[in-house]
């Protein structure tokens, strides 16, 4: 049975990272697109409208990886938890049945004619597309955190004395106190990204000297998504994130922010150090003193609760990776921030494009806002542990009781195999479309 | 409301065999008959153009089912846990055979991506098929061993097969020579579909011969659907008896056969869509009479001891169902309207469709 349960997180938590490699950039990226076609519409400039087609086919392909890295993760929910998809499938499955209907019809239906039907609709028909396109991406990323929000903060629900959860309330799905920021925070994230992907494409075109009147205009469009963005993951949403945490997972706040004890007054902020496990501290602690209490309760001597303060099995059941996740993210989003100031200032000053290191620094940083975004995930994921619904179900308790652990392992093997060869696809058709570049037309 | 959901549920996935069939269809076709490069590529776009709306219809399902009959979900989700994730697998080699292969002007990669699109189009059709055997014929809930269950009475694991391949001994498999049967039935009916959505949405030079082989694989239908009717009777005597109390569902079998009998005259069809409507009355009319031939069972029980599960013992509440009517409906009104939108704009042949074209 523990290796059931093993088996079965970390298929879902494979499946599910190699999934979130692409809705993270078909969310920021269709909001550039629709950005570009806009521009295009006023301005008439051949240079936006290129831009935009040629984003929408990186769009393209990320989206097809979406969606067939996707279905497993729907399917999953009953084949390795079946348990949890019985007892709360009344009330989750109105979230994912509602992305279903609003999103994913939306998203796909105007995807086929933003991509075949330009020549068909004319201009402003064509931007509409683009625009519903855009829509049916975001809707899906709301509702599939409604539901996470009702895992992490459950509302509106009733419990049977079969231990089923039915709905009680249907609007507390959509006004519950976790799903806004958590929403926003993500959707940020997400055009972090994006503007990432987009800016550095842009340098590479100004370092190959290749396409250089799109490259100069990837570069400026990323570095502005790219800084507003950056500094929105961080203040508001993400703070409001973190207070949310302290507030409905205090035990998860402790351990993301590495507090092994109770400080009475006003609790330090930990920058460096690796949990110790075994005698319950940090080793190698860098840490600066009440900014953890201001930051959270703007007091600088309000007493935060530390891990002491709860039992073990409350505690989220692996401590060290939540704690690195959750100052991987954070260290990663200070660093966008300052690389995308520095980058807009030299934009504004209009010396960017010929600053070499700054260039190559953009172009290599792309992989990072996706470590970020993922290692974001983990926190909310890993902080909510043990339980699948906080402080009611137990992940435990929630996996399928017939499939044994001998299979989930072969289904493991078999997903770590397809993705790696999905992987290497993706990255071949991407590196081709990028080499093509936005003046290439299919026939 | 019970009722109200598992008919929007069998709308929808009849809505995903009728849409996701044909481009199945199309790929059983790519494997066998298209033999020139101009028909293979114009085949595959005729599928590759539409497969991924299509499968929004099977997510849709999916989430309604999760929804509205959370107990059932669980319990085959996690019962058929192998062959649905091995239906995962195939959905992912057919999408990328389908995306990949006119990605490079390159034979060998071609062919690779081409037999990819093909094979697994083959394969699924015969597990959705084998899937229908296996929900009309029932299985072993609660996993009774000598008349006691081992488990939860709504749960069962089924291998994929058993060494009797026996649809009549207490643990049968996946598959077995019923659940093949109707496998058998599930490729030929999506194979003359995807023959006819290629004979309606491109030019290619097999179009003609499809004809041929519609006509051809109705007759190996027929037989096949009589066989499959007499084995049903020996694997389920109960299983008409729907039919018999309460005669109005005739009607769904008489779809069926109005297909059957239509596809006969394939050859004088004056307009390519007749064809295409016949093969949708087979799959809706297969279907239905599936499912109405249970109702209001989802999932025979085939012991003793644990009773079936039906729309009722697996429902969610009454609450969460009538509340789901509300946005259901406003739903399903928005993707008709997308429905026509995309018809209008994407009618037509595809030949000559592409990029910015």
């Amino acid at each position: 049975m523990e290796d059931m349960l093993f088996y079965d997180r970390l298929q879902f938590a494979f499946t599910i990272t190699f999934h979130y490699i692409f809705p993270q950039l078909t969310m920021g990226l269709s909001l550039i697109i629709v950005f570009y076609k806009g521009l295009y519409l006023r301005k008439k400039l051949e240079k936006y409208n290129d831009a935009a087609k040629f984003f929408m086919k990186i769009f393209a392909v990320n989206f097809t990886m979406g969606v067939i890295t996707g279905i497993p993760m729907e399917f999953q929910f009953g084949t390795n938890w079946a348990k949890f998809s019985e007892l709360t499938g009344g009330i989750i499955g109105q979230t994912l049945a509602m992305e279903g209907m609003f999103s994913f019809f939306l998203e796909s239906s105007f995807l086929a004619l933003f991509i075949f039907g330009e020549k068909l609709m004319g201009q402003k028909l064509h931007f509409l597309t683009g625009f519903l396109v855009f829509l049916g991406s975001w809707a899906s990323g709301y509702f599939i955190l409604a539901t996470n929000a009702w895992m992490q903060h459950p509302v509106g629900y009733e419990i049977l004395d079969n231990g089923k959860f039915v709905l009680e309330n249907f609007s507390a799905l959509f006004t519950n106190p976790w799903l806004l920021p958590a929403f926003l925070h993500n959707q940020m994230a997400s055009v972090v990204t994006s503007s990432f992907v987009v800016a550095s494409i842009g340098a590479f075109y100004i370092l190959r000297n290749k396409n250089i009147e799109h490259g100069k205009l990837f570069l400026k469009t990323g570095v502005i998504f790219g800084l507003v963005s950056s500094l929105l993951v961080a203040f508001p949403t993400g703070d409001w994130n973190a207070k949310n945490v302290a507030k409905y997972q205090p035990a998860s706040f402790a351990a993301m922010e590495g507090i092994f004890e109770t400080e009475e007054a006003g609790a330090e902020i930990v920058l460096v150090g690796q949990p110790n496990m075994v005698e319950k501290k940090l080793d190698n602690k860098l840490a600066v003193p009440n900014i953890l209490s201001f930051l959270t309760y703007q007091d600088w001597d309000k007493q935060i609760v530390g891990m002491d303060h709860f039992e073990a099995e409350e505690l989220p059941d692996n401590i060290p990776a939540l704690y690195y996740s959750y100052h991987i993210m954070v260290g990663l989003g200070t660093i966008f921030i300052g690389l995308m100031s520095l980058s807009a200032f030299f934009l504004w000053r209009k010396k960017i494009y010929t600053i070499k290191p700054l260039l190559w620094a953009i172009m290599f940083l792309v992989p990072f806002p996706y470590i970020a975004n993922i290692t974001g995930w983990y926190v909310a994921e890993l902080g909510r542990q043990p339980f699948l619904v906080y402080g009611l179900l137990r992940t435990a308790d929630g996996v399928s009781p017939t499939v044994s652990s001998g299979n989930t392992l072969f289904t493991l093997l078999g997903f770590v195999a397809l993705y790696m060869l999905l992987g290497l696809l993706f990255l071949i058709l991407v590196g081709k479309t990028i080499h093509q570049g936005p003046k290439h037309q299919t026939h | 409301m019970e009722i109200f959901w598992f008919l929007i549920i069998a709308v929808v996935l009849a809505m995903f065999f009728v849409l996701d069939g044909y481009d199945f269809g199309a790929g059983i076709i790519h494997l066998f008959y298209a033999k020139s490069e101009k028909d293979k590529e114009v085949v595959a776009k005729s599928a590759g153009l539409f497969w991924d709306s299509n499968e929004v219809w099977l997510v849709a399902a999916g989430g309604m089912l999760f929804m509205a009959f959370p107990t059932f979900y669980a319990s085959v989700f996690s019962g058929f846990y192998l062959p649905l994730i091995l239906v995962l697998w195939l959905i992912i080699f057919r999408a990328i055979g389908l995306e990949f292969r006119s990605q490079f002007n390159y034979q060998m990669w071609k062919d690779i991506w081409d037999k990819s699109f093909g094979v697994s189009s083959l394969l699924l059709a015969l597990f959705f098929g084998i899937a229908l055997g296996n929900i009309v014929r029932g299985v072993n809930l609660g996993v009774v061993e000598q008349g006691v269950s081992t488990h939860e009475a709504h749960f069962f694991f089924l291998p994929l097969w058993n060494s009797s391949f026996s649809p009549l001994t207490e643990n049968p498999g996946v598959i077995d020579w019923f659940t093949l049967i109707i496998g058998f039935i599930s490729v030929v009916t999506l194979t003359i579909h995807g023959a006819n959505w290629i004979i309606i949405k491109t030019n290619a030079s097999i179009n003609s011969k499809l004809k041929n082989v519609i006509f051809k694989l109705n007759v190996t239908l027929l037989v096949l659907t009589i066989v499959s009717l007499v084995c049903w009777q020996i694997v389920n005597p109960k299983a008409l008896s729907n039919f018999t109390e309460k005669p109005y569902l005739l009607i769904f079998p008489m779809l069926y056969l109005t297909g059957l009998i239509g596809l006969f005259f394939i050859k004088k069809f004056k307009k390519d869509n007749y064809g295409f409507i016949c093969s949708t009355l087979l799959i809706i009319g297969g279907i239905s009479s599936s499912l109405a031939s249970l109702f209001p069972v989802l999932l025979p029980s085939i012991n003793d001891v644990n009773e079936s599960l039906s729309i009722y013992n697996t429902a969610a509440s009454e609450y969460g169902l009538s509340v789901a009517i509300g946005w259901g409906i406003i739903g399903i009104i928005l993707i008709f309207v997308y429905m026509i939108v995309q018809k209008r704009l994407m009618g037509g042949k595809i030949d000559h469709m592409d990029y910015g074209h």
